[in-house]
């Protein structure tokens, strides 16, 4: 049964002032919405503000209560120099390692400081991506992944929603975001709107 | 050389060579190293402060650590970057002097805070620090993962209205009075010779969290027990001893 998880009617976003377009937008569970424009549009500004860290500056956003996120930032996490190794960070958000690709699965009791730079943030974004959710945030999923990589992101997420749960993405890659999204947002320059 | 003269002492030492590795592995994953020597100094000026004002030492420096460790979170903003410590290290130091220097009292004290002298605790200090080092393993063990999710994924943290303050500041009271009981009992740079070295050597050697807590435990354990009996035996104070057979041993093998 569809159930509406997040509402958005006029939504203006920003920090310490209005930073993007009106949007709108519904999200139904099971679904993936991509969100796409130019660069500096507020992709990440508006992906904020669904997580609770950007503000609303006028529209509406209206999410299910009690709806439990997860959100994957560009930040790389800080594990330069720490002795953690990938099964155990899969363990701080309780993701599980089924379905990890063959040349991450074998990896997961080496260090994370060990790991290539596209085998760490893969991890990374494993963890938030299979964490108890029911609305995962993710913010350029693609970024430092190799072919392999992003094909197997995009049988990922697409397992990801059949359980009910959904997923916004931003993404600069249009040709990601058109083999794995329901539906799409595109965000307009500020100043194209005045 | 088992009688209690040598026993009490080496028991109080060693359940703090248990937990203060620990404690040391958490604070450098949230690069608060600093915070080590910070409490320690500021333990040793609350301690002489109650000796003068007629109260128990201990009970001084326990306050005085607890005060820092919660009231730092007042001027968080104003103190961001470290600085927090920086200015409790250089305040608790600049109190523990001026006391030393004008009051006979404070000035014997003084010198066995920070000389190192683990050889004067007895049965009061264990009862202590044995319960302390019990809770202090319990509460760190509950607080792992919040405290390691704070790091690695702090927007996760914050996304899932997980309250980091309740975490914070009890890991903020749990290190300033394990630090504070450290530095009563063996001495401001044994304290943080336990707390910095092990976790310094776990973090560069360690193949995993969990193996790093225990790597740090077994290096603090064996380094506290070598040098508490080889200070004995060459009738030395026991923190430097215990400083410089760590150096070398971090030395070696990080």
């Amino acid at each position: 049964m569809s159930t509406v998880l997040l509402q958005a009617t006029g939504l203006v976003a920003g920090w310490q002032g209005p930073a993007t377009a009106p949007l709108d937008f519904t999200l139904e569970n099971g679904r993936i919405l991509g969100l796409t424009g130019p660069n500096g549009v507020g992709k990440t500004t508006v992906l904020s503000a669904l997580a609770g860290r950007a503000r609303v500056f006028s529209g509406s956003l209206e999410m299910r209560p009690g709806l439990r996120l997860a959100l994957q930032t560009q930040d790389v996490p800080p594990v330069d120099g720490l002795p953690l190794c990938g099964r155990e960070l899969l363990a701080l958000t309780d993701a599980s390692p089924d379905g990890l690709p063959p040349w991450l699965a074998g990896r997961l009791d080496l260090r994370l400081d060990r790991l290539s730079g596209g085998q760490r943030h893969y991890l990374a974004l494993w963890a938030i991506l299979r964490a108890p959710a029911d609305l995962v945030l993710l913010d350029e999923p693609t970024n430092n992944l190799d072919a392999a990589g992003v094909a197997h992101l995009a049988g990922a997420l697409r397992a990801r929603v059949a359980d009910g749960s959904s997923i916004v993405l931003v993404s600069h890659d249009h040709d990601f975001v058109a083999q794995v999204c329901d539906q799409v947002a595109v965000l307009r320059e500020v100043h194209d709107v005045v | 050389m088992w009688s209690d003269l040598f026993l009490l002492p080496f028991l109080t030492g060693l359940c703090l060579a248990l937990i203060l590795p620990v404690l040391g592995c958490f604070l450098r994953l949230r690069d608060e190293w600093l915070a080590a020597l910070a409490y320690a100094h500021v333990a040793a000026a609350g301690a002489l402060l109650a000796l003068v004002g007629g109260a128990l030492p201990a009970l001084g420096g326990m306050v005085a650590a607890a005060l820092a460790g919660a009231g730092k979170r007042l001027f968080a903003r104003r103190l961001a970057g470290g600085a927090a410590f920086a200015l409790l290290l250089l305040g608790g130091w600049a109190v523990a002097v001026l006391l030393a220097a004008n009051q006979p009292l404070a000035e014997r004290l003084g010198h066995a805070l920070f000389d190192g002298q683990l050889y004067f605790s007895g049965g009061a200090q264990l009862a202590l620090v044995a319960p302390w080092a019990v809770f202090a393993g319990l509460a760190l063990l509950l607080l792992s993962r919040h405290l390691l999710l704070a790091r690695v994924y702090p927007d996760y943290f914050q996304a899932r209205h997980l309250r980091a303050w309740p975490v914070v500041l009890g890991f903020d009271l749990i290190a300033a009075l394990t630090l504070a009981l450290a530095t009563m009992t063996m001495g401001v740079m044994g304290g943080f010779t336990l707390i910095f070295i092990p976790a310094w050597i776990a973090f560069r050697r360690a193949g995993s969290w969990r193996r790093g807590l225990m790597m740090a435990m077994l290096i603090g354990v064996i380094g506290y027990a070598a040098s508490f009996f080889l200070a004995l035996w060459l009738d030395q104070p026991f923190g430097p001893v215990l400083a410089l057979l760590l150096i070398a041993l971090g030395l070696v093998i990080a």
